[in-house]
């Protein structure tokens, strides 16, 4: 209270600032943003680091230990592992990617619009309260059975549920910020209410959709692994971490590293996606920054 | 006379500068000053002054990090009080200076009664039992002048009202008899009649039990009303200092003549002939009622106006005055259409707009055009002022080009440097931030401008001249203008016709001159009694003498 009533030092937020503190007030921020670099790299450039190719069957090299040639060893098929989880990566963060993206999308259309329309607001946010009580995995496993697996139905599968979570948020901003007076001035100067939301509204949802975006990408990344995982996923030839967990699962007791691997490289994703996205917040919500500072 | 009484605060030489590296900007620079036992010393100065720095420096609730004191001393009753160790700083702050802070609500605990919220300061600092306790908060209650004290002590900070809840917090602080109160700004958030009650409760207080009070504000006002000495602060400096009337009636430095002319003089300008232009705005038994349903179904009406019925001509200034909550504003957001009124009708240059749809209204809403009270709030932060001037223009078919040419054409109208379009809001002060806001708004060329508090977050040198902007855009331009204000004095410096609202009602209306000096309503008189510091003529640096009571003649 009393700290408030203090003019605030102009202290100039810059990106390159914001960065530098960042990192200088927390290394396992460093290491995190360093850890989904090389994920995201050795998932792009698979088709050039990877040893084989990951779907080459090889009945002859079944569950081969590491060596010179598998560097870790083989699967029950004699596919290599390191190549299906390097090509793995790929499917796993375009789904992360890929739903943090559409849910965005769409969760800001529908948070706008309800956020702005008083009459609307009640349908809308029952129909998404009804999308938030059903579990998640559930209806994912629902929709990808009903139309079959493949890349765009998981994908869907797991975009649906995460929209009410964006949809809440953004709507919550938009409560708020309509009530601006600058949101009010727009409306005495004739802008039209398209343009109120783009131009007035929408800009202050940026910074919490940019947090929510890695909470989203990260569970994603999850979700479609336990989708796999169940059997539920996308077909069990083409490598994603969840299905070389699912197939290794039957090999668990002879060779336990074919779990370990992909689900090392998927905690490491996971927890860097969860790490960047609280630093994120800490640095785009400057009362969090001044408490940290006076702590 | 207070010279023999033994001095309470004594700050010698005080700096205090941002971080501790010896060519840290400096926020406090050379501040001396005392305070006498049962005197009241008033540090006055605009936003940015240092006046509350120089408080919490006094409290030690300096932000660590970010502010150290790093020359001077302040001795509170023979203390050092900046060598203290925090155990003893939480030890004096109740004990020997307490502290009272501009908004009640937010100081109070809002889950916590108020009664045990007194109580906490009792049993961290005296040994008394809990009876015994109970009998020194509800004496001290009592001794603030609150009603029904057993229900009160109860109660939560919402169940009070500003000026009750002001009233607890001034119990809190003296609850203890500290030598020193210190109080910032402890009324600028309150109605005119409490802050009247509130300043007359610490004078009593003070007189009773002979504390020390430090006294914050930067109203000229109420300095006049409760100040033995004065010492008016700019930019981390003391200018002035002396006891009030020197400073009030011979002020030797130019910054203090500039503060004090700049006070709107509460006897109203002299009257403009009446106006035979054409009507740009009336409203009929204008009315709004907000409806309350309850979880239960049940509804609860409540009237923020009701019958209000006014009449504005082109080149002319109506007033609409009355304290927080008398419905002032929401007639104002009625007439503009940001809220839809629930009855009565509104016409705008002839053309009745209360009923139109929201696609009906957009032709006629470039004909009136709304100024609001908060400039860090109406700018939109991400927009360049540029943008912001020509959205409206724009809206209305003009092209990008055009109307940026002519937001640069407004800006010079305003007194602004046209290279202010391509920078942003919170590259601009407060009052350059007004003038944005009052450009954007003139953009539309509009027949009626509603000012609502459009001045009232302003420092006051900075009020004076956005009043004067707002004069001489009038006469330029011929535009018609609803000022609302809760203040008296400038609604005397800038209307032509007033109207005193209460409790959503129309309680008088008339020319200015006549309502503001001879008022016909209890309520009128009333609030013209709580202006603070109205036996004083600031401007011209003599108390207001019996000539106040003699309108030039002919009015109206």
């Amino acid at each position: 209270m009393a700290v408030d009533a203090l003019p605030e030092p102009s202290i100039r937020i810059t990106p390159r600032r914001l960065g530098r503190d960042v990192l200088r007030t927390s290394p396992i921020i460093a290491v995190a943003v360093l850890c989904l670099a090389a994920i995201v790299l050795l998932a792009i450039f698979a088709p050039l680091v990877a040893p084989h190719d990951p779907q080459l069957l090889a009945p002859a090299l079944r569950l081969k230990p590491a060596n010179a040639e598998f560097p870790l060893g083989t699967d029950a098929y004699g596919r290599d592992v390191l190549s299906r989880i390097l090509y793995g990566g790929r499917i796993s963060l375009l789904i992360g990617l890929g739903a943090a993206l559409f849910s965005i999308v769409i969760g800001l259309l529908i948070g706008l619009v309800s956020g702005f329309f008083k009459w609307l607001d009640a349908v809308m946010m029952r129909i998404m309260d009804g999308l938030m009580a059903i579990p998640s995995i559930l209806l994912a496993i629902a929709v990808v059975s009903l139309s079959g697996a493949s890349l765009t139905t998981v994908l869907i599968a797991i975009t649906i549920p995460e929209i009410p979570r964006v949809a809440r948020l953004v709507r919550s901003v938009v409560l708020s910020a309509r009530e601006e007076p600058y949101v009010e001035a727009a409306i005495s100067v004739g802008s039209s209410l398209p343009k109120i939301m783009w131009r007035h509204l929408m800009p202050n949802t940026v910074a919490p959709l940019i947090v929510q975006g890695t909470y989203v990408c990260a569970s994603a990344i999850l979700t479609e692994a336990i989708l796999s995982f169940l059997g539920a996923g996308i077909s069990p030839e083409i490598p994603t971490w969840g299905n070389i967990m699912a197939e290794g699962r039957a090999f668990f007791q002879i060779k336990p590293s074919l779990i370990f691997w992909p689900g090392l490289m998927l905690s490491i994703a996971i927890l860097s996606v969860n790490l960047i996205g609280d630093a994120a917040r800490d640095a785009l919500d400057p009362r969090m920054k001044r408490r940290g500072g006076n702590a | 006379m207070n010279a023999e009484r033994p001095v309470v605060l004594d700050i010698k030489d005080l700096a205090v500068s941002l971080g501790r590296q010896p060519d840290a900007p400096r926020i406090i620079d050379g501040v001396s000053l005392q305070v006498r036992q049962g005197e009241t010393l008033c540090v006055v100065g605009e936003s940015g002054s240092g006046k509350s720095v120089t408080s919490l420096t006094v409290m030690g609730l300096l932000p660590k990090k970010i502010l150290a004191p790093t020359r001077g001393s302040i001795t509170l009753a023979g203390e050092d009080v900046l060598a203290a160790s925090d155990r003893r700083l939480r030890q004096l702050r109740a004990t020997t200076m307490a502290m009272i802070f501009q908004e009640p609500m937010t100081a109070l605990n809002p889950v916590v009664p108020v009664g045990r919220q007194i109580d906490e300061v009792l049993r961290a600092h005296t040994g008394l039992d809990a009876g015994a306790r109970r009998q020194r908060i509800l004496a001290m209650m009592e001794q603030v002048r609150l009603p029904d004290i057993a229900r009160i002590f109860k109660s939560y900070p919402h169940q009070l009202s500003g000026g009750q809840r002001q009233r607890i917090m001034i119990a809190m602080a003296l609850v203890l008899e500290p030598k020193l109160l210190i109080a910032d700004e402890p009324t600028t958030a309150l109605d005119v009649t409490t802050q009247k009650q509130i300043l007359a409760l610490i004078r009593d207080l003070q007189r009773d039990h002979g504390t020390a009070v430090l006294f914050i504000t930067h109203d000229m006002g109420v300095v006049a009303e409760i100040a033995d000495r004065v010492a008016v602060m700019r930019q981390g400096r003391i200018v002035e200092s002396g006891p009030l009337d020197s400073v009030l009636r011979a002020p030797t430095m130019e910054y203090t003549r500039n503060l004090l002319s700049a006070v709107p003089s509460l006897v109203p300008r002299a009257p403009r002939p009446a106006s035979q232009e054409p009507i740009v705005l009336e409203t009929n038994a204008l009315g709004k009622i907000y409806r309350e349903r309850s979880f239960l179904g049940t509804s609860r009406e409540v009237a923020a106006a009701q019958d209000v019925t006014l009449t504005l001509r082109k080149g002319r200034t109506l007033g609409i005055v009355g304290e927080s909550g008398s419905g002032k504003s929401t007639v104002a957001r009625c007439i503009v259409r940001l809220i839809d009124p629930t009855s009565g009708s509104v016409r705008l240059v002839g053309r009745e707009i209360s009923e139109l749809s929201r696609p009906a209204l957009r032709p006629h809403r470039k004909r009136i055009q709304i100024v609001f009270q908060d400039p860090y709030r109406s700018l939109n932060p991400r927009v360049t002022v540029g943008e912001s001037i020509a959205e409206g223009p724009v809206n209305y078919g003009a092209s990008r080009a055009d109307a940026l040419r002519r937001a640069g054409e407004l800006l010079e109208l305003v007194d602004l440097p046209a290279d202010a379009l391509s920078r942003y809001p919170h590259q601009f002060s407060g009052g350059q931030r007004q003038r944005i806001a009052i450009a954007r708004a003139l953009a539309l060329d509009p027949d009626v401008l509603v000012a609502d508090e459009a001045v009232s977050a302003l420092d006051v040198s900075v009020q004076a001249q956005v009043l004067d902007l707002f004069d001489e855009i009038q006469t330029r331009l011929g535009i018609a203008l609803l000022f609302i204000t809760h203040d008296l004095r400038v609604a005397a410096q800038i209307c032509d016709e007033v109207m005193v609202m209460q409790h959503g009602r129309i309680v008088e209306q008339g020319p200015a001159a006549e309502v503001l000096t001879r008022p016909g309503q209890a309520y009128t008189q009333q609030l013209l009694d709580a202006a603070p510091g109205r036996n004083w003529d600031f401007a011209n640096f003599r108390p207001v003498n019996a000539q106040i009571a003699m309108p030039s003649p002919g009015t109206g």
